[in-house]
């Protein structure tokens, strides 16, 4: 039995560490390709994250991108593509931040009720794709990508001066949120930064995360309808609810995926939110494969990715690019994809030899016989 | 043609080892052995679809190697699959010329062609009517014309009594006959032996990947050869005294069930070789069910024949919830659970052991225990109330595997990784474990090796005993007759006969199942005697 357990591990580890490998070699192929030193890119973003004020922004980064893969997460363990976190976590955070700023109730009921709000708009925004699979069998990756779209628009249209826009000066704005909304961080002092409150919400999200699909009656008909979606019917299992279902909790966690940041340090929405958190959200999904410490790994990966690159281009003496990291970004979408699926098979191969050898290896010795080989299934 | 030391691996598993086969010219050569033992994998070796690791195929003493089955054709090869291949939007001509025009053309010669093979083999082919007009047998006339239009000196047929009904089965035999004495050698696999014993010439016996022997159907009973398949005692599917009461367990009333979206019928029925039976007129709508009525009692089984594709499927999905019936009412244990989700269905004690296990029975790329939850999330062991209880489930799965005999080296392993008969172990093991009061048992032993179909038969007869209702669809007619209490015919959607299995013969139940015999089948000379139609649903 210990023998599977360790299998497990290695399978389990085998596909990102093959997929990270293989993304890092490739990008200094490219670094190569265009004359430049392969290495000390990477020793200079290994030594940006060694400041503790790049740690911190890697941190709160992580946070917003780890509720983002969580909610792509959801709708992959049951076969849903939800590419529509983008949208979601967009028209949520506006929303919320337009709440914010025109209810001001105590700290203890406000910032309860903007998490609440946050997660009903992603929810309803990801209930329309949902009621769309359901009722009329539209496939939820077209109709997601079409909301972001939706999405986009409306967000532009409610952040209108004569709607719920706030000109400040070239910025627009939803107007700053009350201050008992706000949830505050820990501050490492004037040179560091502040983590945000809400990092801790996103690990909380993560146990519950695991919790739902591992140890509830839900989770494991979630799961079985990812699997097979035959046989999860055949052992009652009501398809179309759970997509429903499943659609509604990817939105709603999707909705969260921007808090962090509104709530901790921007109290408003404006048009320089971060965009393309979604889409990130994806690769971290794949990257730490639907499993909720598996996607920590990846969002901090991403993270560090995304914040120690700056500083490549105002390296000395030499400067390299900051898209270094977007190359490696794509690189191990790539990597991940492939590596994953090679693993699998492989493991399922491995393990079906296994179980053969060892029956063989115990009819043999029942039998005693000189075989030792299991016939065709 | 001569094979010797074939061996072929797979990752895990050696499917052939050692394989040693001679076919003579001008006979009709049977292979047989147990579902798993090998044989479609040393047909793909012969075909030139795989290749050996070891061993040699000579043909006419000279050897040979096949890169792929046009190899084998050139050889005058050929082979009539399982399943089918032919296009059923075109017609009997287009298909046979299909891929091989420059042969003869399209025209008037490959016309000329086929009728000429047709009559010298006694097919009876038509070579202007569309396939999908033509019934299971002959279509496989046609499979069988395609490859000697071809050429073939040496045909391969995988297991082609499988679809047929026994009337068409002695037609076929009839075609082979004819086949040997034009000096054609046929390979027949199958693991029927009553009919390798009267067709074959010779026979080679293939159990666990290797060939164990070879014997002469003159000098061999039927129950010889299975135990030289099996290598052990052989079981059967006879149940003791009878153990139906009767308090209805399961009472359906005139279930109906419309075919969505003008799906046909799957593989539409062929009519018996006497004459020409018509579909009753269907109406606007095809009812893949119609007007089913029947009653299952505590300790009964109710065993449903029928070749497949005439609504066993959708009565399986009525009686489980997967499909909504359009009319009629499903009453279990006197209440109606017509309206009834799956789930509620299951937890009230329908136990289903599905027809396609990997379809509906499991999640092959999840550990064991994971799939003893399946069907059964929301009862003990497996949940206490909202939460899971892995330790409660794994624990039951030990158990099953410890009492149902599932070879596995532990219950974390995935469910893929076990063979078929194993896998269905868990299955029932795993239906039993929650005391069913209504058993769907669809193919219960189908590809599963004979030690454990005795095990599952046993079980099943055991929970009979108790008290268990059970519904039997299966379309091994020994297994229905053996195992059932009374036994009902589908045919088209509808029940159009019922026959006591203490005294019916699978020929007669064949006759039924083509739809030529209704009403009351009684064991006599002429089976054609009606009864009152009432009496059949």
């Amino acid at each position: 039995m210990k023998k599977f357990d360790k299998e497990r591990v290695l399978l389990a580890v085998a596909g990102p560490v093959i997929a990270l490998v293989a993304a890092i070699v490739l990008t200094s192929v490219v670094l190569i390709a265009s004359g430049k030193n392969p290495i000390e890119p990477y020793t200079l973003m290994l030594q940006q994250a060694s400041f503790s004020d790049v740690q911190v922004l890697i941190i709160n980064q992580a946070s917003m991108y780890y509720l983002a893969a969580l909610a792509v997460a959801v709708g992959f363990r049951m076969n849903l593509f939800n590419i529509g976190v983008d949208g979601q976590y967009r028209l949520a955070a506006m929303t919320t931040a337009v709440v914010g700023a025109n209810v001001a109730l105590p700290s203890f009921l406000q910032i309860p009720m903007l998490l609440i709000v946050a997660m009903l708009t992603g929810a309803f925004w990801a209930g329309a794709a949902g009621v769309l699979k359901v009722t009329r069998g539209v496939s939820e990756v077209v109709s997601t990508i079409m909301l972001n779209a939706i999405a986009t628009s409306l967000i532009g249209y409610l952040t209108l001066a004569d709607v719920w826009g706030v000109q400040l000066g070239n910025n627009m704005t939803t107007g700053t949120m009350s201050a008992s909304g706000w949830v505050p961080g820990i501050n490492l002092g004037t040179e560091v930064g502040e983590i945000y409150g809400l990092v801790f919400l996103a690990v909380a999200m993560g146990v519950l995360y695991w919790v739902v699909l591992n140890r509830t009656r839900f989770g494991f008909d979630l799961r079985a309808t990812g699997e097979s979606e035959s046989a999860a019917a055949a052992s009652g299992v009501d398809a179309k609810k759970m997509v429903l279902t499943a659609m509604l909790i990817s939105g709603a966690v999707a909705g969260l995926s921007g808090l962090p940041l509104l709530l901790g340090d921007a109290h408003t929405y404006s048009l320089s939110f971060p965009t393309g958190l979604g889409f990130t959200g994806i690769t971290i999904a794949l990257l730490g494969r639907n499993n909720p410490v598996g996607i920590a790994f990846a969002a901090l990966l991403i993270a560090f990715l995304d914040k120690a690159s700056p500083a490549l281009d105002y390296a000395t003496p030499v400067a390299y690019e900051k898209e270094i990291a977007t190359i490696m970004q794509g690189l191990i979408v790539f990597a991940v994809v492939i590596s994953y699926e090679a693993v699998r098979q492989w493991g399922l191969r491995r393990q079906q030899k296994r179980v053969g050898a060892e029956l063989a290896a115990a009819a043999a010795q029942i039998n005693s016989e000189k075989k030792k080989e299991v016939a065709a299934r | 043609m001569e094979l010797a030391g074939i061996t072929k691996r797979f990752p895990g598993v050696v499917a052939n080892h050692d394989i040693h086969l001679t076919v003579r010219k001008g006979t009709v050569h049977a292979l047989v052995g147990e579902n798993g033992a090998g044989k479609s994998t040393l047909m793909k070796i012969l075909y030139g679809m795989q290749k050996p690791d070891e061993g040699t195929i000579a043909i006419h003493g000279e050897q040979v190697a096949f890169g792929s089955p046009a190899d084998a054709i050139v050889r005058g090869i050929g082979m009539v699959h399982q399943h089918f291949m032919l296009a059923d939007n075109l017609t009997v001509l287009e298909n046979v010329v299909l891929g091989s025009e420059k042969l003869h053309g399209i025209g008037a010669a490959a016309r000329k062609k086929i009728k000429e093979i047709s009559d010298r083999y006694g097919l009876g082919v038509r070579p202007d009517l569309l396939v999908e007009d033509l019934g299971v047998a002959d279509r496989q006339r046609v499979e069988i014309l395609k490859v000697l239009f071809r050429g073939a000196t040496t045909l391969i047929l995988d297991e082609p009594t499988a679809v047929l009904v026994p009337q068409e089965v002695d037609a076929l035999f009839d075609n082979l006959r004819e086949l040997k004495a034009e000096g054609l050698s046929v390979i027949f696999i199958s693991h029927k032996l009553g009919e390798v014993l009267s067709v074959a010439d010779d026979i080679t016996v293939i159990r666990r990947g290797t060939t164990v022997g070879t014997a002469v159907p003159a000098e061999t009973t039927p129950r010889q050869l299975a135990e030289m398949m099996v290598g052990s005692e052989l079981p059967t599917p006879e149940t003791a005294e009878s153990t139906v009461t009767d308090r209805p367990v399961l009472e359906v009333r005139g279930l109906t069930v419309h075919a969505s979206g003008g799906a046909s019928l799957g593989a539409e029925s062929e009519p018996a070789a006497g004459g020409l039976t018509e579909f009753a007129g269907a109406g606007d709508v095809k009812r893949v069910l119609d007007d089913v009525s029947f009653t299952i009692h505590a300790g009964e089984v109710m065993g449903i024949a029928g070749v497949e594709g005439n609504g066993q499927t959708e009565l399986i999905d009525a009686l489980i919830g997967l499909k909504k019936a359009d009319s009629g009412t499903i009453t279990f244990l006197g209440e109606d659970v017509s309206s009834w989700p799956t789930r509620k269905r299951r937890e009230q004690g329908v136990g289903y052991i599905p027809e396609d296990r990997h379809r509906h029975g499991l999640l092959l790329e999840a550990p064991l225990w994971e799939n003893r939850i399946l069907g059964h999330v929301t009862e003990r062991p497996n949940a206490k109330g909202f939460w899971l209880d892995p330790k409660g489930a794994q624990a039951d799965t030990r158990r099953i595997v410890e009492e149902y005999d599932v070879r596995t080296p532990g219950i974390d392993v995935t469910a893929a990784s076990l063979s078929g008969g194993n896998q269905q172990k868990l299955i029932v093991g795993r239906e039993m474990s929650h005391n069913p009061k209504f058993l769907i048992a669809a193919h219960p032993t189908r590809g599963v090796d004979v030690g454990a179909q005795a095990q599952i038969w046993d079980q099943i007869r055991a929970a009979r005993r108790e008290g268990l209702a059970v519904l039997l669809i299966s379309a091994d007619l020994d297994e229905l007759i053996g195992l059932s209490d009374t036994l009902r015919v589908i045919y088209n959607g509808r029940l159009v006969a019922d026959a006591d299995p203490a005294t019916i013969t699978p020929e007669e139940l064949g006759s039924a199942m083509t739809g030529a015999a209704s009403g009351h089948l009684e064991h006599v000379e002429t089976t054609e005697e009606a009864g009152p139609e009432g009496e059949a649903r």
